[in-house]
């Protein structure tokens, strides 16, 4: 199978990139990891004109647990970042060339459980040498996993572009399915997301035939305790059980200002059943998907729990 | 588009189109047919060569990609014109029935023992858990990367 003819261009630096996509950016497509987007060049469902491989753009691969504004130094390539971002709260910040095995890997992305738990269900392990978390957010396969993530911890994304930066909240970075809000003069070149307090806790469960498939079933669930013991803030996304990955709202709202227990996370789990409409298709019946969701969902706020509780990091 | 990589050791260059996939460069125009095509869909991982000593599927990264780096496909694995420890574990404890995904799966094993000398064999089952074997049930390549881890570690305490 072979891609349609394209030009290539490989850019030195960020500035570089970004000029070429402010001159020319309708007709290109940015090459990080190329694990979505190569094979699709080869079932040519995309043919671009240009693409433009970032992979040589140095400092791009950074991932950094940033703490909050007390701390001066917050990781390599932070001048990426818009400065008018300074919330003081702690996040966790990647980079645009972070494989996914450096999220894997990273003492900082543990920073975030959600993220840390939902890194070595991504792909399989080849595939995540050379596939970014960034690269898959900007693909924005509507069965993708880290758009789940992103959606239960809250994330803001970063575009960049000659103008400068700007950031934009996941909800509404992701449009529709291989749809983003990115314009063709700019390039995603971070995401960042709410580190845990040691009150929190995060995780991802994913049910696939084998790996490196799509989940049949995936849910990304977080939680913060608040002084009382009760949860302050939940958040619950889906993926593979709707036209496109699914927050829900609904459910999270359940949780939030109440004490933690296995029937409250049940009452969640049946409305994360009922909020989706999966497919009736070869890796499982509607209904069978259904009830993993909610089981998943059960599980998933458990261990996000015991994480919160000390229990377990 | 010129490439210019080092296989194996060896400097070799090429002019190439920028859609030339890497394992048809490797195989076609370097004429170097150990690196297999399986799938030519990501999902097998026969075509697995090591780039910058890392594994990734060389059948999801065009030839231009590996401009300026090193690779090492199974022709590389040899040592001094011995067998290395992985292919020699691999010979030992029949660590394949066809061949077909065998280099894949040493390579693999190569740069994941160095990562973890002393796995478990459930790390070695994850750690090949993106390579297609459809003989053997894998149950010997397991055997086989342990093997060789075990042999790397004498090697290294000795």
């Amino acid at each position: 199978m072979y891609p349609a003819k394209f030009d290539y261009l490989v850019p030195e630096s960020l500035d570089e990139a970004l000029s070429t996509l402010s001159e020319r950016g309708d007709e290109v497509k940015i090459l990080a990891g190329g694990q979505s987007l190569i094979p699709m060049m080869k079932l040519r469902f995309a043919a671009p004109e240009t693409l433009m491989d970032i992979n040589r753009i140095p400092d791009l691969g950074w991932i950094s647990h940033n703490r909050g504004s007390d701390e001066a130094h917050i990781g390599p390539a932070e001048h990426h970042w818009p400065s008018s971002n300074g919330s003081g709260k702690p996040t966790l910040r990647i980079g645009a060339l972070a494989r996914h095995n450096d999220v894997v890997r990273s003492e900082a992305a543990k920073a975030n459980h959600t993220v840390s738990s939902a890194a070595p269900w991504i792909a399989d392990p080849i595939v995540r040498n050379l596939g970014t978390m960034v690269g898959s957010l900007a693909h924005h396969d509507p069965e993708g996993d880290w758009a789940s993530v992103m959606l239960a911890c809250g994330a803001t994304v970063a575009l960049a572009s000659t103008a400068g930066t700007r950031t934009v909240d996941i909800d509404d970075f992701l449009v529709d399915m291989f749809a983003t809000s990115c314009q063709p003069n700019e390039m995603v070149i971070a995401v960042e997301v709410k580190a845990h307090s040691d009150r929190g806790g995060g995780n991802y469960q994913k049910l696939e035939r084998k790996v490196g498939d799509y989940a049949t079933v995936g849910v990304a669930t977080c939680l913060e305790l608040g002084d009382d013991g009760n949860i302050a803030a939940a958040g619950l996304a889906l993926t593979s059980v709707y036209a496109h990955n699914l927050k829900v709202p609904d459910a999270e709202a359940v949780l939030v200002g109440q004490a933690p227990s296995d029937e409250l996370f049940a009452e969640a789990g049946r409305i994360a059943a009922a909020a989706c409409d999966p497919a009736s298709d070869s890796r499982g019946s509607a209904d069978y998907k259904r009830h993993v969701v909610s089981v998943f969902t059960e599980r998933g706020l458990a261990e996000s729990l015991k994480i919160a509780q000390g229990g377990q990091t | 588009m010129n490439v210019n990589v080092t296989i194996n050791g060896a400097e070799k260059s090429a002019d190439v189109e920028p859609r030339l996939l890497l394992v048809d460069f490797i195989r076609s125009t370097l004429k170097m047919t150990g690196t297999h095509i399986g799938c030519d869909t990501t999902s097998c991982g026969v075509c697995t060569i090591l780039l910058d000593g890392t594994p990734v599927k060389s059948c999801t990264l065009f030839a231009v990609q590996a401009n300026g780096r090193s690779i090492t496909t199974v022709e590389g694995l040899k040592q001094n014109g011995e067998l290395s420890a992985m292919q020699q574990a691999f010979k030992e404890h029949h660590g394949l029935q066809c061949g077909f995904c065998t280099p894949a799966m040493m390579l693999v094993g190569t740069a994941f023992i160095e990562d973890n000398p002393d796995p478990t064999d459930d790390d070695v089952r994850w750690a090949i858990s993106g390579n297609l074997c459809r003989c053997t049930g894998y149950m010997n390549i397991v055997k086989s990367i342990q093997a060789a881890a075990a042999t790397t570690r004498e090697g290294a305490s000795s």
